[in-house]
């Protein structure tokens, strides 16, 4: 879905042809997220279909050119003025390799988060590398600029979640410590017996 | 290459007996001339205590702070205050500016401290000044200046005559992200000019500014990421 009003937007600035269009948008994404051309091209024959675009015949040298139409612009206004929806999460593994480590026996989960959160601050460094070299004002400049930005944030939110699962897993492993086990007056599931935690080690 | 900064197993003990607690144990650690390495960890984790005593402001219960090759507990009291005041730059996340003195008599402060004509160290701040990109305020108060400007102060009079250690201690703490960030760029540029930093944060934005960030949790260097130096691989091998 982005692929396409992107290319839309970009169509607004004036009519433009396949590999046109994919060398624009990454110029104003650096190349995060690399397009083929076919990709390009089967989006823009959906636009067609759809009534949001029209062939324009070809160039001198044989590209075909593409143009927006009213609706394809209505449209372009239209993503510009409402929110990214939030779709259900994404499966995301990290968060899963987690969840998973600190409920399976034997699981070193203080390494699991040592070695994620050493491997995420290596991206970051590199990121904020590449911010380093990209200080101009120019908009397309800037649009790199503010992707990078967008790498950069998101690879320190997982390392405050991963600081954050640190010293709450520290909390708990406290906790269980100081707090005798309750007693087994009503019923204790057998399984939950055998399965009491042990799996919270600190990483010294 | 000396290192610009080293510890040697350093340990610093606070209290004695059932309130004793180890801030540092055993930590090695090194910066090298024009290079950046940042410091991360929870509160708690003793990354402001690595910092103070590689400022000669506190030593350390075993091991040994070298400044240059020159190890601060051999200096004596006096010795480290003059360290201080010529080789070693301090910028804190709370600024410490002198609200009674202009910007420019903040920065030649500790060179008029160190001994400097007050001609000459009025030269070196205005310097200064114009490497942090606010020759402009020299003669404001503190007061009269926004956040990231007192911070650009604090810079310049952490780097005031050549000084080629800087310490940051959360310098970024008290500023919005984009103002923090000019900040981070200052402290870079310095180091690419040779000096070496040493910078102290939980932000993990600001730590990837550095060459190499250190972990550091109850006192343990737990992890490092970055480019390894040749030097590094050399000290980790031995």
């Amino acid at each position: 879905m982005s692929v396409r009003n992107a290319l839309l937007a970009l169509l607004e600035q004036g009519p433009r042809y396949g590999y046109q269009l994919r060398a624009e948008f990454e110029d104003r994404t650096g190349g995060t997220w690399p397009l083929n051309v076919g990709q390009v091209y089967t989006t823009l024959s959906r636009l067609e279909r759809d009534g949001l675009v029209e062939g324009r015949g070809t160039d001198g040298d044989g590209h075909v050119v593409y143009a927006v139409t009213t609706a394809g612009r209505d449209e372009v206004a239209a993503w510009f003025s409402s929110p990214v929806a939030r779709t259900q999460p994404p499966r995301e593994e990290l968060a899963i390799k987690l969840a998973l480590a600190v409920s399976v026996p034997g699981v070193e989960v203080g390494t699991v988060i040592q070695q994620q959160r050493t491997a995420t601050m290596a991206a970051l460094q590199d990121y904020t590398r590449l911010k380093r070299r990209a200080t101009g004002s120019d908009p397309h400049e800037l649009a790199w600029g503010l992707v990078l930005d967008s790498l950069v944030f998101t690879a320190e939110a997982e390392i405050r979640w991963l600081d954050h699962c640190e010293a709450r897993l520290r909390r708990a492993a406290v906790e269980r410590a100081v707090e005798p086990p309750p007693e087994p007056s009503s019923e204790p599931s057998p399984e939950l017996v055998e399965t009491t935690p042990t799996d919270v080690r600190r990483t010294r | 290459m000396t290192a610009v900064l080293r510890l040697e197993r350093v340990t610093r003990v606070h209290g004695s007996g059932a309130t004793e607690v180890t801030a540092l144990h055993e930590v090695g650690f090194a910066a090298y001339a024009g290079e950046l390495v940042a410091v991360m960890g929870p509160s708690g984790s003793g990354k402001s205590t690595l910092l103070t005593l590689a400022g000669g402001l506190d030593t350390p219960t075993s091991g040994v702070v070298r400044v240059e090759g020159t190890d601060l507990a051999a200096l004596g009291q006096k010795g480290r205050a003059a360290m201080r005041r010529t080789s070693v730059g301090y910028v804190f996340q709370d600024f410490n500016l002198i609200p009674a003195l202009t910007a420019v008599e903040n920065v030649a402060l500790p060179r008029e401290l160190d001994g400097a004509g007050s001609r000459s160290a009025r030269k070196d701040a205005l310097a200064a000044l114009e490497e942090v990109g606010i020759a402009d305020l020299a003669r404001r108060f503190p007061d009269e200046m926004s956040g990231g400007q007192q911070q650009r102060i604090a810079i310049a009079r952490a780097i005031v005559g050549e000084r080629r250690l800087i310490l940051a201690d959360e310098p970024t703490g008290a500023l919005d992200s984009e103002t923090g960030e000019d900040i981070l760029r200052l402290i870079r540029s310095r180091c690419d000019a040779g000096a070496a930093g040493v910078l102290v944060t939980h932000e993990a934005r600001h730590a990837a500014w550095a060459d190499r960030v250190v972990f550091l949790r109850d006192g343990v260097v737990v992890d490092e990421s970055g480019a390894d130096g040749a030097d590094v691989l050399l000290e980790r091998s031995r």
